[in-house]
């Protein structure tokens, strides 16, 4: 090797060092505070599906794997008062007009919906994305529904015969959602001892 | 060449050299980042920041960088910057973080950042280039926020809104409701709205410059290498 490349190669070498070092530190400064950060963003998110008040247990502390019916491990929090379970949530996803959307659905014991909440999408601005609860009250309208409440064909948009609106402009986000939701409270049926019985 | 005053690199770095509507640097978190007034000042502010410290950094190590290796050592050193203010923001602006968090990483392939090293930073004393940086990074959010300006209120009808998400609760008061709900042209929250107002943003600034008889340089006066 030439010294003119060994010089050149010395050089970047040297910089890719420091700028490792550099960055590494920062992680290492930054990895706690990231971690407890991303833990407040779940138990906000679980707030909302789960009413506060309703359990007294570490939700996140004590959450556990299970596998959906597509066999994707998912993560499951589950509320208890007094040893007592009175809900579960649960990470659904569905297929939006832009990709997958996921979403936490909130279940208490009898199978009723305590709450859904849209976690992450990439739907149309000003369109699909009325499914937020920032943007429209259109996602507390599941709150208290459940499988037998309407019947299991009505949990449809209506254009497809069912009994949720859509969206002007919007049929396939909406068609989504519920899809999602009615696919989540069957997992709940399927798996309601798993879900509610500790081990 | 001389060094410019500090007075002509704010001059320059603001308006008259601006990254997007005189260079047409950066277009891709142009297009991306201004579906509203907020989202593109705060995607501004962000490549900002990495726009100062890269300059910085250039700029005192700028004796030691080889020609042959000046490329990588700028790249290396852009996306050292970038990742250092996601995983600060993270850890400790973490509103903001969500907000802007899923395009900080692309600040790496904006190109503005990258031509103010090899035109400006790799040439100039500290000083000045930590300014160029700042100036360049504010220029790019003015313009930013100008055209999310525009896109918002007539797309969404709205002006600032979620500005409290990003500056704190204080700035409540500035999100406006400037048309009535439902009301906006979809269309220019969506990419062509994108297209069409940065174009006319463009075209804008130069009837401005041409007006007050200024000369239509393109690339302007100390970008050329």
């Amino acid at each position: 090797m030439s010294p003119r490349l060994m010089i050149h190669a010395v050089i970047l070498g040297v910089f890719c060092l420091g700028f490792g070092i550099m960055l590494a530190l920062t992680d290492m400064v930054t990895a706690k505070e990231i971690k407890l950060r991303a833990v407040e963003d779940t138990e906000n998110s679980l707030a909302k599906v789960i009413p506060p008040g309703s359990y007294d247990n570490n939700l996140v502390a004590e959450a556990f794997k299970m596998k959906n019916a597509e066999g994707k491990e998912i993560t499951v929090y589950r509320a208890t008062k007094g040893g007592k379970v009175t809900g579960v949530a649960y990470q659904i996803h569905g297929s939006g007009y832009a990709g997958e959307m996921r979403l936490m659905l909130g279940v208490d014991p009898q199978g009723n919906i305590l709450g859904v909440r849209v976690t992450a999408h990439k739907e149309t601005p000003g369109l699909g994305d009325k499914i937020e609860e920032k943007k429209g009250p259109w996602i507390t309208r599941f709150t208290g529904l459940s499988l037998g409440q309407p019947a299991v064909d009505k949990w449809k948009v209506k254009k497809d015969g069912g009994q949720f609106d859509q969206f002007a402009g919007a049929t396939i986000t909406p068609r989504g959602v519920v899809k999602a939701v009615r696919h989540g409270l069957e997992f709940f049926a399927a798996h309601k001892a798993e879900l509610l019985e500790k081990h | 060449m001389a060094t410019p005053s500090y007075s002509r690199i704010i001059k320059d770095g603001l308006w008259d050299n601006n990254g997007v509507l005189m260079m047409l640097l950066g277009m891709c978190p142009t297009m991306a980042m201004t579906t509203s007034a907020t989202n593109g000042f705060g995607m501004g502010l962000a490549t900002a920041v990495v726009m100062a410290l890269s300059n910085l950094l250039v700029a005192m190590f700028r004796n030691y960088i080889t020609q042959e290796v000046r490329i990588p050592v700028y790249i290396l050193i852009v996306a050292a910057m970038v990742t250092l203010v996601d995983l600060t923001m993270n850890a400790w602006m973490h509103e903001l973080y969500k907000v802007l968090g899923l395009f900080i990483p692309l600040i790496v392939s904006n190109c503005l950042p990258l031509a103010r090293l090899e035109a400006f930073a790799a040439k100039e004393p500290v000083l000045p280039s930590l300014m160029d940086g700042i100036f360049m990074g504010l220029g790019f959010t003015l313009a930013l926020t100008m055209i999310g300006a525009v896109r918002e209120v007539v797309g969404a009808g709205t002006l600032f809104a979620d500005a409290s998400l990003l500056l704190g609760p204080a700035f409540k008061v500035i999100e406006l409701r400037i048309l009535p709900e439902d009301t906006g042209v979809l269309m220019m929250v969506l990419p062509p709205g994108g297209f069409l107002v940065a174009g006319l943003m463009v075209v804008f600034k130069r009837m401005m410059d041409l007006r007050a008889g200024k000369e239509i340089s393109m690339g302007g006066a100390h970008c050329v290498g």
